[in-house]
């Protein structure tokens, strides 16, 4: 195998790693959406633990070995429109979802917080609150058409 | 073969996308599954094994289907057979996609059995379908990473 040949698997091992950690993120806000006692939400939430690192790899993985493959091809330059576009795109989605990821966090503690308190059983409006953000869902949403977007931009390669 | 992976038609594309679509969503459900099973094999068990169990219902079930009908698709348009002269690449998709449809669609049953037992005897500790599911699901996500880097590298 090439060097162009491990910089594509790998570009697109790590871009299956980010579609999974968002698949795992909408599955977990979906059935969380009803739940108010911190305890329910917990356990949800060590669910998208491992797919918090599928999201720091595939966010990085695809980013990196993306440019290098770029890079490495003569008939491919980084300024490209269809990998200027997937770029942009990638920073979009970044960021929307790092914004929409923060009421998770902000209710994950909140758990915490409760269950210290022994009142991991006892239902919570706030916790149900954060867990129901419609602009966290939003920013979410946004986040996760932009990664489809950028798949669509990788298949048709618009230009190339 | 990568280079005529490169190069293929226009027309293609939609089929493609809807394939390598499928193929990450189906991932992604048997990520949360296999996560969800895992976390509940020694303690709250029930709940754990619901997610996992819907998981596989709502989300890896229906994404094997695009995946595998879109492949079959991409795979009549570029005129292979699925007979003994396709690429490894292809025999290993192929293989893979098979045997982890059947395994996954075993997988739902036991979990579900094993789910219905769980609720039925209002038990909180494991169920061995679900644990037997849980390894089942675990091999089908190791193939399917394999399978991704197989279709992706396209080795002779």
């Amino acid at each position: 195998m090439s060097l162009y040949d491990w910089l594509l698997s790998l570009h697109v091992l790590t871009a299956f790693a980010l579609v999974a950690a968002l698949a795992v993120f909408w599955i977990i806000g979906v059935v969380a959406r009803n739940v108010d006692r911190p305890v329910e939400s917990l356990r949800y939430f060590r669910v998208a633990r491992p797919a918090n690192v599928l999201m720091i790899v595939g966010t990085l993985g695809t980013l990196v070995f993306g440019i290098w493959l770029a890079i490495e091809r003569d008939e491919y330059q980084v300024w490209d429109g269809w990998i200027l576009a997937a770029l942009v795109l990638w920073a979009i989605s970044a960021e929307t979802g790092r914004r929409g990821g923060i009421p998770y966090v902000e209710a994950r503690k909140l758990a915490e917080r409760l269950a210290a308190e022994g009142r991991g059983n006892e239902p919570s409006s706030e916790l149900a609150a954060k867990l129901q953000d419609r602009g966290g869902m939003i920013l979410n949403g946004l986040s996760s058409l932009a990664i489809l977007l950028i798949l669509v931009d990788m298949i048709y390669k618009p230009g190339a | 073969m990568s280079v005529l992976a490169a190069i293929r038609p226009d027309d293609w594309n939609f089929a493609l996308l809807l394939h390598v679509l499928g193929a990450m969503l189906l991932v992604g459900g048997l990520t949360c599954a296999v996560t969800a099973f895992w976390l509940g094999w020694r303690r709250d068990s029930a709940a754990f094994s619901r997610l996992g169990f819907w998981s596989l219902v709502a989300v890896a079930f229906p994404s094997w289907w695009l995946m595998r009908i879109a492949g079959q698709w991409v795979g009549s348009e570029e005129g292979f057979s699925g007979g003994d002269d396709d690429p490894a690449w292809l025999a290993i998709g192929y293989a893979t996609s098979e045997a982890g449809g059947l395994l996954i669609l075993i997988s739902i049953v036991l979990t579900g059995i094993g789910l219905r037992r769980m609720r039925g005897a209002g038990a909180l500790g494991p169920s061995v379908l679900v644990r037997i599911g849980t390894v089942l699901v675990t091999i089908v996500l190791a193939a399917y990473v394999v399978a991704v880097w197989a279709m992706t590298a396209k080795p002779d």
